[in-house]
């Protein structure tokens, strides 16, 4: 399908297509109820407790009033309506600030302001600088002569450099003042996503210029949401609008995230549902048969000998309803209290600010803290999240003389500067490549300083650099380009531009010398793509030493190399590339090939190594993680080369002999297979022994894989723990997130640039770095944090805890109404099986909502096990990952716990309160003070750190419930009326309930005992370790001593290149033997390092069973 | 602890910090106990220690009670007769005089009780006949609703209306001990809230017992609901099937060996669902009536703890277990949780 766009014509495409209305919301003012209510209703807990409060209106069959089941019900509608109102109401604010946004476009032929919302497809949009782009535009006019402007796409993609586009080649040269009368037709694609790709071309109408055909590129675009940048003006035609634009189709409402712990708790949900069912189905018949059999004799209950055809429902239902307190309506609210909580604490949480830009950690989905602690997969971005993202100019090799090798500094080693003062010719050259063969864009600011606009953050690094050493960019006029060295200016001027490509891997610029008029090719490019271009005779074996030894340091590097060109030459290869670059088929190869011809013969000047420093406290992160049985995937959209280094570096991979990488490449479908299967086959021997094997795909086989060889790939991704994924795209990592998903794992997706939103959308948990390239990620994410050595405090502290908690607080909310519940049905066993409630109404209510609530939610302090235990046993995660602490066995206890109560809280007080003393409220009372106190006491039990406001809510709501029962029971109007005064007045009363506390703690205590002393957990014999102090925490005191040390030296903590071997080793390969590396901190891990391991693969086992 | 990150606090924090306090910072102060072995035996022990003397205490409480119980339902009723038919029937004679030999001193007050068993009174159906509105305030006897089916009659309300008033215990006794009348005392047999708040003073009885259908006993219609200590205490619906209700107090010592006797008019029908009459004499204490229950509870539990605490000594005295012991931390050796 195309889409035909009539430039500035008003009357045809207006009914085709969409206004420019964005629209973000999920729900209209009269949608809202119904859209909402079915949204809410389709979750199984609450269509449940509809049918309950509908069935409860039924007052033949209510055992309580309705009002118990109706007020939660309502209140939790009520807010969860509006919280999502709220949410909602933002977004249509937000919106509509879009939407109502002036724009100057044309109407009718005439310039205008309009709002944003009205602009047409086909409309002709005008921008200043620094104007946001409203809708996707095809750029016909800028003010640059060349037809050049520049955006920023940081909203987009999250790129923060600026990029070039340029206007198609057939509005150039149209007069600024005819602009707005072109007339003609774009055909374009269908809407789409894909922020890479826009294949259109343009036809102009006479008057203008010629009748053909002109193709139009994604360069020729301007798209919704970026900025215009150092252009003083442009304009285009709008060919998408409103929510067809490129960013948003790719924008969508994210679904809502269910957590494992939450998908675990309906599991049991349902299990209790059905367990209800065939109690009510139980009790039902038995009902049936002791009315038929039994109370028909019963003349004081007066049954009548026929009744109505629903007879036999009445006494099931009766049951259902009495038996519905079963799932506890409390859970939901609970559960949705503690969890705003959890997200609360990260928000709060003092350690995880990032002080340099004080950036505090923000949990922007407050529903899935627990699943922080079930991580097993984290699918980690490179650039910025494991990086900085942040090149610095570090050392370089000028004609084999190294700099910055002793203080890792280059710009400060005085051998340099005093090289650059004495004017050294190889090092000025080496400064002027620097300095100029780029794409860099200086902006001179306000006061005086220079900003320099990159499209890649290596050259802005050179530049930096070449500044710092006194050659400084200063200007660039059109194609002039003026430096300042040394208090003199030089102007060059820039004739042509060999771009970067990732084939070429290398890019050049032909500059002329305005003084001398000498013409120069200066290149800067990987070492592969210069070292070979040099010219005979030279010697570059220099050159490839220093690579290597700057890569083994996890350095990037470029090679830098110019030549002199005599003018007649560049004359004849200058007609060639402007043919090149104005052919219509295959013009990039053409290009290539033509730049080819140019670039030969180079003098090598140097290499230079610029670091992309690792964030502080990386790779102790990954080792804490790895131990805690978390997988790493590095997934990239860098080279191959970079990401293993980084990889090596921050422990991502350990290196020889314990590490492995194994490669997977091929260009076709056979390669990749044939590489795919050899691969697997090396895991499959290999996954027995202790050993990192890792594989590394690049994006191209990643694709092949994925579509052809998706069986093949899904066993690699199942036995391998680590993986790196370079040259990926978004819609690729997306992928990746959505194959480990697949698998049943957890995922983490982190990731720091808009091409990470998709990962981190489509992961379980989405975490986003505030950095460098903008905020985009970490608005899409569910978790933002300043830097990526905050994701082992998130995930062992605050997931951890969050997991532990909400296991506790489910399963107890089970309990309790479990309690309460088989109590009312052992009731009903002495009640003729008609479905008495023994409990008021209020009572139900209050002890649902209130008393058994309130302990319980203060559990969000409790903290099993100290931080620093944790930090030093990462290990202990497995107890969450593995989901230890909530599944149906340990659920299984807590049941059968509360049938135990049960038993023991009906026994006893039916014994002890039986004949003249058997008064019904007397006795719901003593039943219902027994509860409570057991269940005070249960909660002390399985306290684990008592505070303060622990013991406040657990004993003072013992007290309360006292306080609130003598209040009640002064009241006249109420049913209990003076109950609480004469129970409290009995000494039997309190020997009662001191019976029912021990005979029900008594056997719990001691099982507990029995299993903490003889059948401890790990953490169980973390807390006795944690609370003797002993062997265990000082063995475990691992952590690194100080950061600042490393900090000072070096982030990589190698001052002193270590292997200067003269033998070059491959640094990937097939074989075992790849990589060699020594690691200096690494050491003191190995202890832990070999037995995390299998715990995880124990782990592993268990989920596959 | 993560390194660096608290090693470089700047002097100035900004607004966009959290704020510092423990409870944000989940670092309020705590304690954490732990399952030593002392502590769980000490607990036992103590609980052991403790309960064990309760537990007699209760007992012997319970023991000093003196109860006579006697069942007459089936002796109370000719034997070739029909018993539901001789029940119902209005002509019928049916005092019945039972003699009971009081086995050791009872003080007074000596505690009349009626016991009836497998009676009911906890029956949905039943329970919910009745209505609370109409016995405390004159105004409201129109609200008999809930009472059905003992709601009205010729469509006039019954007060006090519903199955539980309607069936109201109506056996009455009379006591002798060697041809002198013993006095019973029926006043204050209900609870005071009842008298005073439950039941209206101003409520009368009306058009009780006057349907096709009689249950139980009737009332005077003279006297108002609050004084009518019988039905207040009927009304109190018992929670089990088993259950005895205050008859009334006999304000005398009764000496051992004594015998009194019992006239007993046999009017309650619990022949129709082969319920259980008893009369039941009793003394109380401290404790309440007659209920070893929780005095055996006690000695049970109590010994129960002592055999706890003793296994756990002998178990720790067998097979020490250091805590914490860095042995079992091992990752690698058996897999956690095995």
């Amino acid at each position: 399908m195309k889409r035909c766009v009539y430039i500035n014509d008003d009357d045809l495409s207006h009914d085709i297509y969409c206004d420019n209305r964005i629209s973000n919301r999920k729900y209209t003012v009269w949608n809202f109820l119904p859209k909402n209510l079915w949204e809410q209703f389709s979750r199984f807990m609450n269509q449940y407790f509809l049918l309950i409060a509908c069935l409860q209106l039924w007052s033949l069959i209510t055992p309580v009033n309705p009002a118990s089941t109706w007020g939660p019900l309502i209140l939790i509608f009520a807010v969860s309506a509006t919280k999502e109102a709220w949410d909602d109401y933002n977004r249509y604010l937000s919106d509509k600030k879009a939407n109502e946004k002036e724009v100057w476009a044309v109407r009718h032929g005439v310039k205008k302001h309009i709002q944003a919302q009205d602009i047409h497809v086909g409309n002709m949009v005008w921008l200043r600088e620094n104007d946001e782009v409203p809708c996707d535009l095809v750029l016909i006019g800028t003010s640059d002569p060349q037809g050049l402007c520049y955006v920023e796409t940081a909203a987009l993609d999250g790129e923060t450099d600026l990029k070039t586009r340029v206007i198609p080649s057939a509005c150039m040269g149209i007069d600024f003042d005819l602009l707005h009368k072109v007339k003609g037709l774009i055909e374009c694609p269908e809407p789409d996503k894909d922020i890479r790709r826009f294949d259109a071309n343009l036809r102009l109408f006479p008057p203008f210029l010629d009748n053909d055909v002109c193709p139009i590129t994604i360069k020729n675009t301007l798209l919704q949401s970026c900025y215009l940048r150092n252009t003083e003006w442009a304009c285009g035609v709008a060919v998408y609008t409103g929510n067809e634009t490129k960013l948003g189709m790719t924008r969508g409402v994210p679904e809502p995230k269910l957590t494992a712990v939450d998908a675990m708790i309906d599991k049991l949900t349902g299990a209790i549902f059905v367990f209800q069912l065939v109690v009510v189905m139980v009790l039902g018949v038995a009902g049936n048969i002791w009315k038929d059999t039994e109370a028909r004799k019963l003349w004081y209950v007066e049954y009548p000998t026929k009744g109505p055809w629903y007879e036999l429902l009445v006494i099931p239902l009766r049951f259902e309803l009495l038996c519905s307190i079963m799932i506890p309506i409390s859970i939901k609210v609970s559960l949705d209290l503690v969890k705003g909580l959890y997200a609360k604490f990260i928000d709060w949480d003092n350690k995880m600010v990032d002080q340099e830009t004080s950036t505090p950690a923000h949990a922007a989905n407050t529903a899935i803290s627990e699943d922080l602690g079930q991580v097993e997969y984290i699918l980690t971005d490179k650039t910025g999240t494991l990086t900085e993202n942040q090149m610095i100019f570090k050392r370089c090799c000028i004609s084999g003389t190294f700099y910055g090798n002793e203080i890792g500094d280059a710009l400060k080693d005085e051998d340099l500067v005093n090289a650059v003062a004495t004017r050294s010719p190889d090092v000025i050259h080496f400064l002027t490549v620097m300095a100029i063969c780029n794409t860099v864009v200086p902006i001179q600011r306000q006061n005086g300083t220079i900003l320099y606009k990159a499209q890649s953050q290596d050259e802005e690094a050179l530049v930096h650099a070449a500044a710092g050493l006194h050659m400084v960019f200063v200007k660039k006029n059109g194609n002039v380009l003026d430096i300042n060295f040394n208090a003199s200016v030089i102007q060059y001027e820039v004739l042509d531009t060999l771009e970067f490509t990732s084939d070429r891997k290398r890019m050049s610029v032909v500059v002329k010398d305005c003084q001398s008029g000498k013409l120069f090719l200066l290149s800067k490019g990987a070492d592969e793509a210069i070292l070979p271009c040099a010219s005979t005779g030279q010697q570059t074996r220099t050159f490839s030493e220093a690579v290597e030894q700057y890569s083994q340091l996890g350095l990037r590097t470029l090679c830098l190399a110019w030549r002199e060109l005599e003018e007649d030459e560049y004359q004849e290869w200058s007609l060639m590339f402007k043919e090149a670059n104005s052919a219509l088929v295959d013009r990039d190869w053409r290009i290539a090939e033509v730049c080819q011809r140019l670039e030969h013969h180079l003098q090598i000047l140097g290499v230079a190594a610029i670091e992309d420093r690792l964030q502080d406290g990386v790779p102790e992160t990954i080792e804490t993680l790895r131990k805690a049985g978390i997988n790493f995937w590095m997934l990239t959209g860098d080279k191959q080369n970079t990401a293993i280094q980084i990889a090596l570096s921050c422990n991502f991979v350990s290196p020889e002999p314990k590490g492995q990488l194994l490669l997977i490449n091929g260009k076709t479908g056979d390669e990749v297979r044939q590489s795919l299967e050899r691969v697997l086959l090396t895991m499959r021997i290999t996954s027995s022994e202790p050993k990192d094997v890792a594989f590394v795909i690049d994006g191209w086989a990643l694709e092949i894989a994925l579509k052809h060889h998706h069986k093949a790939f899904m066993e690699l991704a199942l036995l391998s723990k680590t993986a790196i994924c370079c040259r990926v795209t978004p819609s690729q990592k997306a992928q990746l997130v959505e194959l480990l998903k697949s698998c049943e794992y957890r995922t983490l997706a982190i990731g720091d640039g808009g091409n990470d939103v998709r990962m981190i959308q489509q992961a379980h948990i989405g975490v986003g770095i505030s950095g460098r390239e903008g905020l985009q990620a970490a608005r899409a994410a569910d978790y933002s944090i300043g830097k990526f050595r905050f994701l082992k405090r998130l995930i062992l502290v605050h997931g951890r805890y969050s997991y532990n908690r909400t296991a506790f607080l489910s399963q107890y909310s089970f309990y309790k109404s479990l309690l309460i519940c088989f109590i009312q049905i052992f009731f009903s066993l002495i009640s003729g099986v008609s479905g008495t409630s023994l409990f008021n109404s209020v009572s139900l209510m209050a002890y649902n909502v209130f008393y058994t609530s309130v302990p319980v939610l203060v559990n969000v302090l409790d903290k099993d096990l100290s931080e620093r235990t944790v930090m030093q046993h990462p290990q202990i995660l497995f107890y969450c990952q593995a989901g230890r602490l909530l599944n149906p066995s340990t659920f299984a206890g807590w049941f059968g716990r509360s049938l135990f109560h049960a038993i023991v809280v009906f026994v006893i007080c039916i014994h002890s309160y039986a004949f003249e003393k058997s008064e019904m409220e007397e006795l719901s009372m003593v039943v219902l003070s027994g509860c409570i106190w057991l269940q005070a006491f249960v909660v002390a039990l399985e306290t684990n750190s008592f505070t303060i406001l622990q013991h406040l809510a657990i004993w003072g709501n013992l007290v309360a419930f006292y306080v609130i029962n003598w209040i009640v029971s002064a009241l006249p109007s109420s049913g209990m009326y003076t109950i609480m005064f004469r129970l409290c007045r009995q000494p039997s009363y309190w020997i009662t309930m001191f019976l029912i506390v021990v005979a029900g703690m008594g056997p719990v205590l001691a099982l507990k005992y029995f299993r903490y002393t003889y059948r401890p957990s790990k953490i169980n014999i973390l807390r006795q370790a944690e609370r003797l102090g002993g062997p265990i925490l000082s063995l475990g005191n691992i952590e690194p001593q100080s950061r600042a040390f490393e900090k000072e030296v070096s982030p990589l903590s190698i001052s002193q290149p270590k292997s200067r071997s003269p033998v070059y080793e491959p640094l990937l390969s097939d074989s075992p033997n790849a990589i060699r590396r020594s690691f200096g901190p690494g050491a003191p891990f190995d202890f832990f390092q070999s037995q995390s391991r299998l715990s995880s693969s124990y782990a592993r086992n268990c989920k596959d069973n | 602890m993560s390194s660096g990150e608290g090693s470089s606090q700047p002097s100035s924090k900004k607004s966009r910090q959290p704020k510092y306090s423990r409870f944000t910072q989940q670092e309020l102060p705590a304690c954490k106990p732990i399952l030593t072995p002392g502590l769980v035996v000490t607990t036992f022990i103590l609980v052991g220690v403790i309960f064990i003397p309760i537990g007699l205490l209760s007992l012997s409480a319970s023991e000093r009670v003196v109860e006579i119980v006697d069942r007459y339902d089936e002796d109370c009723i000719p034997s070739d007769q029909e018993k539901t038919a001789f029940i119902q029937s209005d002509k019928t004679n049916k005092t019945c005089v039972r003699s009971l030999t009081v086995p050791k001193k009872m003080q007074h007050p000596v505690y009349i009780y009626y016991q009836l068993d497998n009676f009911y009174q906890n029956h949905r159906r039943y329970v919910k006949s009745r209505s609370d509105k109409q016995l405390r305030n004159p105004e409201n006897e129109d609200l008999t609703s809930p009472c059905e089916p003992e709601a009205r009659v010729d469509n006039k309300p019954i007060v006090p209306c519903g199955l539980v008033a309607w069936s109201l215990f109506n056996d009455t006794y009379g006591f002798s001990v060697s041809g002198m009348n013993l006095s019973v005392n029926k006043k204050d047999i209900a609870w005071d809230s009842d008298k005073n708040y439950k039941f209206g003073s101003k409520v009368y009885p009306k058009n009780f017992q006057q349907g096709s259908l009689i249950g139980g006993g009737k009332l005077d219609e003279k006297i108002p609901l609050s004084e009518q200590e019988d039905l207040l205490v009927w009304m109190r619906t018992a929670a089990l099937p088993s259950f005895r209700k205050l008859y009334g107090r006999i304000e005398q010592d009764l000496e051992a060996n004594e015998t009194i006797t019992v006239v007993i008019q046999n009017n309650y029908n619990a022949y129709a669902f082969g319920g259980k009459k008893k009369l039941v004499l009793s003394t109380t204490t401290w404790i309440g009536g007659k209920n070893s229950f929780l005095g055996l509870g006690y000695i049970t539990i109590g010994g129960l703890c002592l055999f706890i605490a003793t296994t756990f000594i002998v178990m720790y005295l067998i097979k020490p277990r250091p805590y914490g012991d860095p042995s079992y931390l091992s990752w690698n050796r058996n897999p956690p949780g095995n």
